[in-house]
């Protein structure tokens, strides 16, 4: 997407130039063209962060903006939840922390430290599938699969709260995980069948 | 997203004092990590308030009063507001899906900006986004945006649902200002209409915090509606809802309260109209007559004119629906 900056391109040979200039000037100099830079351009910060992500700990350098799914799947290759629209708009990207469902694309990584985070992959125990895996399975839950991670967090988490009473409850209580295949009757079923289990 | 400094606070006066023009709290972020996604928040630091504000909801010597950092799920699950303020709960489950109640807090729900589609789009002229550079909706897709109350420099809705709840139930807002000063707003008076400053979302002073909001103790927990209309039954922005609540005695309306979404900049009240219902017997005809005076004078844009008789419908179902919560 085009962004605004506010310099144009005149402004940034001047500036260039001059700081490339600068190159050959004393250390006062330098260190003044050091404090604008600092004032001009944003501060980035790499934060150490220490997280809990399927009952294991990773100690990790991160940038503040990284996002938890960011980190999942791009620093600990943990790439079961998905990016979807990476706007809070599909759920694909649903994990549990501290055992609820959550949207980890509008979760900063650096405000999870101190919490417990369950992803996908966490989900089976050991070879042994989760209940839910398993009925995903069977009443044909998915066909692309590419939504099916969120899904299937989205869906334990249902079941846990115990919105299961109707099919119109799990339609509305399943609202934030979207599936373009049109999946849906199938995901309703496998939730009714763990629930009734 | 532009790079940023984080820090985190657990007490009132720390986040306070770091606090200034290019420093955002940050709570759930639902919002604000979408709106700095898209570059349309760019602060320079964030610090994270989740552990500074309180997660309670307790009852006092007026009411209620809940934590700004209570989230979403716990807020609409909680004893009291179902037992004494449901209409609270009605709303809140109204909006958005359940991983983003989960994580939404309540003083960020009325914190949020709005969805308005130019508002997003950065490559489009608004005023709200950047004063002076015009409004693209007054003139261009305009069918989700206000019916009332709307400026010449910008037509956006607010999108909260339980901030419909919250007005049709005259809550106040407690912040803390920057000096550490208590402030309690009136809700009628916390958000504020575009006129001249779109930019302006509320009346929340420079650098101030949310501390709660609280509910004065009322007669409305027995007849309530909340009717929510959109483009898909759950999980979509309101094209028109209805906060409706009475106080009845017998057949006989002795208050009523009417609140909307998604015709205004501001949560919106027809005070109009719950004045005439005052007195009336509760039955088609009185809630016709009060729809009929909520919709008198509304001034659509080009593709909303839809909303009008969808809000009458909206605000007599509601209405309808109060005598069998």
């Amino acid at each position: 997407m085009k962004q605004e900056y506010n310099f144009s391109r005149r402004f940034f040979l001047k500036t260039s130039s001059a700081l490339g200039a600068l190159a050959f000037i004393p250390k006062g100099v330098k260190a003044f063209y050091e404090e604008v830079k600092n004032f001009i351009v944003p501060k980035k910060e790499q934060l150490p962060l220490t997280v809990s992500i399927n009952k294991k700990s990773y100690a990790i350098k991160a940038d503040t903006r990284t996002t938890l799914l960011d980190l999942l799947r791009e620093e600990l290759n943990l790439t079961g939840a998905k990016k979807g629209c990476d706007h809070g708009q599909c759920g694909a990207c649903t994990v549990h922390i501290d055992g609820e469902r959550a949207l980890s694309c509008l979760t900063l990584a650096a405000m999870v430290p101190g919490k417990q985070v369950t992803t996908i992959e966490g989900l089976a125990n050991g070879d042994q599938l989760h209940p839910m895996q398993q009925a995903f399975l069977a009443c044909d839950g998915f066909q692309c699969g590419y939504c099916t991670p969120g899904q299937i967090m989205s869906a334990v988490a249902c079941v846990k709260e115990g919105h299961t009473k109707s099919v119109a409850e799990i339609k509305e209580f399943m609202s934030g995980n979207l599936c373009r295949c049109g999946a849906y009757n199938g995901i309703v079923e496998s939730i009714q069948k763990v629930a009734a289990s | 997203m532009r790079p940023f400094l984080f820090s985190k606070t657990t007490a009132l006066d720390q986040a306070l004092a770091k606090k200034n023009a290019t420093t955002q709290f940050i709570a759930g972020g639902t919002n604000l990590v979408d709106l700095m996604k898209k570059h349309i928040a760019e602060p320079e630091s964030l610090v994270d308030i989740t552990s500074t504000l309180s997660t309670k909801i307790e009852p006092n010597a007026k009411g209620l009063q809940i934590g700004a950092m209570v989230r979403n799920t716990a807020l609409a699950n909680d004893a009291t507001i179902l037992a004494k303020y449901p209409l609270v709960s009605k709303a809140v489950l109204a909006g958005a899906s359940p991983q983003i109640r989960n994580m939404a807090s309540t003083g960020g729900n009325l914190l949020q900006r709005t969805r308005c589609p130019y508002f997003y789009d950065i490559t489009a002229p608004c005023n709200k986004r950047k004063p002076g550079s015009g409004c693209s909706a007054i003139a261009g897709e305009n069918r989700m945006n206000a019916i009332v109350g709307y400026s010449e420099q910008c037509v956006a809705v607010h999108p909260s649902d339980l901030c419909v709840a919250l007005a049709a139930l005259d809550a106040t807002v407690i912040a803390r200002d920057k000096t550490g000063k208590s402030v309690s707003i009136p809700f009628k008076d916390f958000h504020r209409l575009p006129g001249t400053t779109p930019n302006l979302d509320n009346n929340l002073s420079a650098n101030a915090i949310i501390q709660s909001v609280h509910l004065n103790e009322n007669t409305f927990a027995k007849n309530y509606a909340y009717v929510k209309l959109r483009d898909r039954d759950s999980y979509a922005f309101a094209l028109v809802s209805v906060a409706a609540a009475l106080n009845l005695s017998g057949n006989k309306i002795v208050e009523a309260r009417l609140a909307s979404g998604g015709v205004a900049h501001k949560p919106w009240r027809w005070l109009e109209a719950e004045q005439f219902l005052k007195g009336k017997t509760a039955n088609a005809a009185t809630f016709e007559a009060a729809a009929n005076i909520a919709i008198k004078g509304l001034k659509p844009l080009a593709h909303n004119g839809f909303k009008v008789p969808m809000l009458k419908g909206a605000i007599e179902t509601a209405l309808q629906q109060c005598l069998n919560p």
